[in-house]
């Protein structure tokens, strides 16, 4: 099977320019600041809840365990 | 007639293949019981490494001021320390960017073990951590015996003395 020089090219260029990349653990510090909480606002937290309610006829199950820092 | 489509099919496959493989390619593996841990005056470390390490049961312990369960490692390993001083050091080896969040962790947590900031993350990326926290426990001849991800509590602390019991047993 002949594989023409522009595919594997494109190949080449998926493998090197991937955009999923690996958080690497001691990579976490933003991820874990406050400001990446989605419970930081309490105001903004009682809306989106109203609106998923509403639109879901369901509540809850927002909640992330640990810091956020995907320690553990 | 049928092949230009299966080479296109193939192309299509290949695709998400490649994104899959990317990803993978960039995984680390972490170092394995058995292995030796590098060799720490290689590494550029902000702070002072312990004096006497040679012989002694070694633990290493990666962590971060941002990571909740390293917080709560610190006091167990502080008791680790207090009950086996002659024959434990404990070297916590910070990935911290900011000194400052170091500092102010430490002011919160306080302990009498060893505390350095790998600050170009050198040793923690040669040793593949897999989480935060992550130990390592080292014989007197510095090869890897136990590792832990993660604290869990007291079962983590439980573990470290069923360890560092075991290694003091077979130690010549």
């Amino acid at each position: 099977m002949k594989i023409s020089r522009f595919k594997l090219m494109a190949s080449a260029a998926l493998i090197l320019t991937s955009g999923c990349a690996n958080v690497k653990p001691w990579q976490r510090e933003t991820l874990a600041d406050y400001t990446m909480r989605a419970d930081r606002n309490p105001i903004r937290l009682s809306q989106m809840q109203h609106i998923w309610f509403s639109r879901e006829a369901a509540n809850g199950g927002g909640g992330v365990g640990g810091g956020g820092c995907g320690c553990n | 007639m049928i092949m230009p489509h299966f080479k296109t099919k193939l192309f299509a496959l290949a695709v998400p293949f490649a994104l899959i493989t990317g990803v993978v390619l960039q995984a680390q593996t972490a170092l394995k019981v058995g292995e030796r841990f590098p060799e720490l005056g290689k590494f550029k470390f902000e702070g002072n490494l312990p004096a006497a390490m040679k012989g002694k049961i070694v633990l290493v312990d990666f962590w971060a001021s941002w990571c909740g369960p390293c917080a709560e490692s610190f006091p167990a390993m502080e008791a680790l320390q207090l009950k086996y001083k002659d024959h434990l050091v404990i070297l916590a080896v910070s990935v911290d960017t900011k000194p400052s969040a170091l500092e102010k962790f430490l002011k919160k947590h306080p302990v009498s073990f060893a505390i350095v900031r790998d600050a170009e993350h050198k040793l923690v990326e040669a040793v593949g951590a897999e989480a935060m926290p992550t130990s390592f426990l080292l014989d007197g001849e510095g090869v890897v015996q136990f590792t832990h991800s993660g604290f869990n509590g007291e079962k983590t602390k439980k573990q470290y003395i069923e360890e560092i019991e075991s290694l003091l047993k077979s130690k010549p």
